[in-house]
């Protein structure tokens, strides 16, 4: 390296980032894309049934879908071979129109096992309902779609092509965001009023004291998310080590009501996410010199004003970054809303597992992956403003 | 130019690591639905056919989800080979193409099954049932149907039921008074889910949620919930192995089979066939019932379970009597439809 000429150090300098530049875009950049082109992207009808796309767009859908498009339709799935791809159109279908996989068994079956000319109406019924033939217009209009995009925010298009709401009772992913950004805050308004004190004694006093106090955050760091839930779930229950104190002390008769609601939830997810509040702080604190607050007091401070004027502005800092960590944490959580949670506490990322495990729906899942994206997004545009204007930033 | 040589060779090193992890060869593995159910499987399926194979058998278990299936497969060289579903899992993956064709020959043709058992991606290992389970213990005078099940007056305390528009939407017809044999004739049309969603309204504040099979067994044990639905094998498992007095009602209760899979493109899927065909003989699946009471769908088998158990079962005809099968091309139409209006319901 000594010798090298300024071309070879850069030359060094980049294969050191290559493993961390490979790394981001495999395991990042890339799978994210993948994510948010599958939640516009609809090539599946448009790509499997090419015969049927044709017929599809020349359709007036007032005369029956069986006799403009059916045949169309039969030829296409005698000419496909591919089972997977077939599947991928079903799914799709049925996504807009429930019915569409028994309808589709029963039709594949009788286009594959027969030859020639075949009226589907007498496969069966349904396929006199244009209901099922608009689906398959609808689909094959275009590779691209907006259906996921708007069904994550609970509108849809009508058949007519407009955009309107979906009632509440069919769709209320609006309402889980706001409840996913709603437990967040909260959960970080409370490792605040936690976090701040703690990091503060931790910072106030040295050696074996600290090592305890900073190993009593730690500790839980290392132990599983589940395992953590789980206890909680032991501590909270009606019968629970919480409850049968209280009970045993008098103080209460009835077991106060901590699991499955908001409190329960509230009061894990801040256990849990604690640490990411308390090491900022502390490390902002300590980096502080310990003189201020003695000269402020010194001039005349009270202790409170003191801590108001000068210490509680310098390490707002690190508030800010535990407060932005804890936040966006929190936003993904799913096993702890899901196990100490009640049904009106599930947060966002359980309906995006429902999607991409539960139906394999990875159309919805990237739509509201996108929406959840787009919304911290712009929180953290305000919450930058925010800062930036009282000069937090470094 | 020292640094930049011993990166390239580290950089080569990690890739002769990684590419050779990659390549070893994964022993069979075989996926299942966990807890009491899974331990009895690793004894008499899992732990015999290792022996016999001279290899390790190495069993995961999952939660369902065709999307697991589905994602698996299409990343290609799926890490699962053999793995048990329920009925929809089964037609929908089976229409999707995610599942290796069955070797009826090697399981000695499909007569020896139960009807429902049989299907060209899956042989049936097991028919269970959920049904309401309740604490004999501390409640004397048990619910007898489902309208007890919603009868927070006579029978106080918390409900468990588990979270999915799947079985609940039956429960709650039933306990409006539609006779089981009407059920999914009243759910196949849209008041019919008016219908059941309404009453789930009327017993929502009282219901707990649960999602892992050995949930409810906990709720009921704590106290938490007085009664729940749940898996027939766990309760019979739990009142042998813990000592409980958990009953089974089974009027209103409903069947299903689970099914055999391999995963298409399974590195393993040669041994897994083999493996299925091993879990599916008679005398091996006879062992089953000693240890958790699910009805077996090879008739041979059924027939040499000892009577003492057989009352435990799903399939013996007292149990049958006021039953329903699961209806599961209602649910591969309706499935995703219901659960996003369930999940919007939940919500509310």
């Amino acid at each position: 390296m000594r010798g090298g000429t300024p071309l070879r150090r850069h030359l060094a300098a980049a294969l050191m980032l290559m493993p961390l530049v490979v790394f981001l875009g495999l395991f990042f950049v890339w799978p994210i894309i993948t994510m948010l082109s599958e939640a516009v992207s609809d090539p599946v009808v448009v790509k499997t049934l090419p015969a049927t796309t044709e017929a599809a767009r020349a359709w007036d859908r007032q005369t029956p879908g069986a006799g403009a498009l059916g045949q169309a339709l039969v030829d296409d799935i005698r000419a496909t071979t591919d089972d997977q791809a077939m599947g991928d159109v079903v799914r799709r279908l049925n996504s807009a129109k429930s019915g569409f996989r028994t309808l589709m068994m029963k039709t594949l079956s009788a286009a594959r096992g027969s030859t020639g000319p075949l009226d589907l109406t007498t496969v069966d019924e349904r396929w006199k309902d244009n209901g099922y033939w608009e689906a398959i217009a609808a689909a094959a209009q275009s590779r691209y779609t907006d259906r996921n995009l708007l069904a994550a925010l609970d509108y849809a298009r009508n058949p007519q092509g407009s955009i309107e709401a979906l009632p509440p009772a069919a769709s209320n992913n609006a309402d889980i965001f706001k409840r996913t950004f709603v437990i967040s805050g909260l959960v970080t308004l409370m490792c605040i009023a936690l976090g701040y004190p703690f990091a503060m004694l931790a910072a106030s006093v040295t050696g074996w004291k600290r090592q305890l106090l900073l190993g009593a955050v730690l500790l839980p760091l290392w132990t599983s998310l589940l395992v953590r839930t789980a206890a909680w779930f032991i501590l909270l229950q009606d019968r629970g080590m919480i409850n049968s104190t209280l009970l045993g002390l008098g103080i209460i008769s009835e077991p106060l009501p901590l699991l499955f609601n908001r409190l329960g939830v509230v009061i894990a997810m801040t256990h849990v996410l604690l640490p990411f509040m308390v090491l900022p702080i502390f490390s902002v604190l300590i980096g502080i010199p310990g003189n201020l607050m003695p000269a402020a007091q010194s001039l005349g401070a009270s202790k409170l004003r003191a801590f108001w004027h000068v210490l509680l502005p310098l390490s707002l800092r690190g508030v800010a970054s535990g407060a932005l960590l804890v936040f966006m944490s929190a936003i993904g959580y799913y096993i702890t809303p899901a196990l100490i949670g009640g049904p009106r506490d599930q947060m966002i990322s359980s309906i995006i597992a429902f999607y991409a495990t539960g139906t394999a729906n990875w159309g919805m899942a990237g739509a509201l992956g996108i929406i959840l994206l787009a919304a911290t997004l712009a929180l953290y545009a305000v919450y930058h403003r925010l800062t930036s204007d009282r000069a937090l930033r470094v | 130019m020292k640094l930049t040589k011993s990166l390239i060779f580290a950089s080569a090193l990690a890739a002769l690591t990684l590419g050779s992890m990659a390549a070893q060869a994964r022993d069979l593995t075989v996926v299942s639905w966990g807890g009491n159910y899974q331990d009895a499987q690793r004894e008499i399926y899992f732990k015999p056919f290792s022996e016999k194979l001279g290899k390790p058998v190495l069993d995961e278990s999952w939660d369902g989800g065709v999307g697991t299936l589905q994602a698996k497969v299409k990343a290609g060289a799926p890490n699962w080979d053999a793995v048990q579903v329920e009925t929809e899992e089964l037609a929908l993956g089976c229409a999707d193409g995610i599942y290796e064709k069955i070797d009826w020959a090697k399981l000695g043709g499909k007569e020896k099954f139960i009807d429902s058992a049989v299907s060209d991606c899956g042989v049936g290992a097991i028919v269970w049932s959920t049904a309401i389970a309740f604490d004999g213990d501390k409640l004397k005078e048990g619910p007898q149907s489902w309208a007890d099940f919603w009868d927070v007056k006579k029978f106080p305390g918390k409900r468990g039921l588990r979270k999915g528009p799947k079985y609940n939407l039956e429960f709650a017809l039933q306990a409006d008074g539609v006779p089981a044999a009407d059920v999914y004739k009243v759910l196949a049309t849209p008041e019919g889910v008016d219908r059941a969603f309404k009453k789930l309204d009327e017993l929502k504040p009282n219901i707990v949620w649960w999602e892992a099979g050995a949930q409810p067994l906990q709720l009921i044990s704590s106290g938490e919930v007085a009664m729940s639905s749940a898996y027939n094998g766990r309760i019979s498992g739990i009142n042998r192995t813990e000592k409980k007095n958990f009953k089974v009602v089974w009027p209103g209760s409903i069947y299903a089979v689970d099914s055999w899979v391999i995963l298409k493109g399974a590195e393993n899927a040669a041994a897994a066939m083999d493996f299925i065909a091993f879990a599916s003989q008679a005398d091996n699946q006879s062992k089953l019932p000693a240890k958790i009471a699910y009805g077996l769908p090879n008739k041979e088998a059924a027939a040499m379970v000892p009577a003492e158990f057989q009352a435990e079962l799903p399939t013996t005809p007292a149990n049958m009597t006021g039953s329903i099968a699961l209806d599961g091309n209602f649910w591969i139409d309706n499935s995703e439809a219901l659960t996003q209006r369930f999940n919007a319901w939940l919500g509310q």
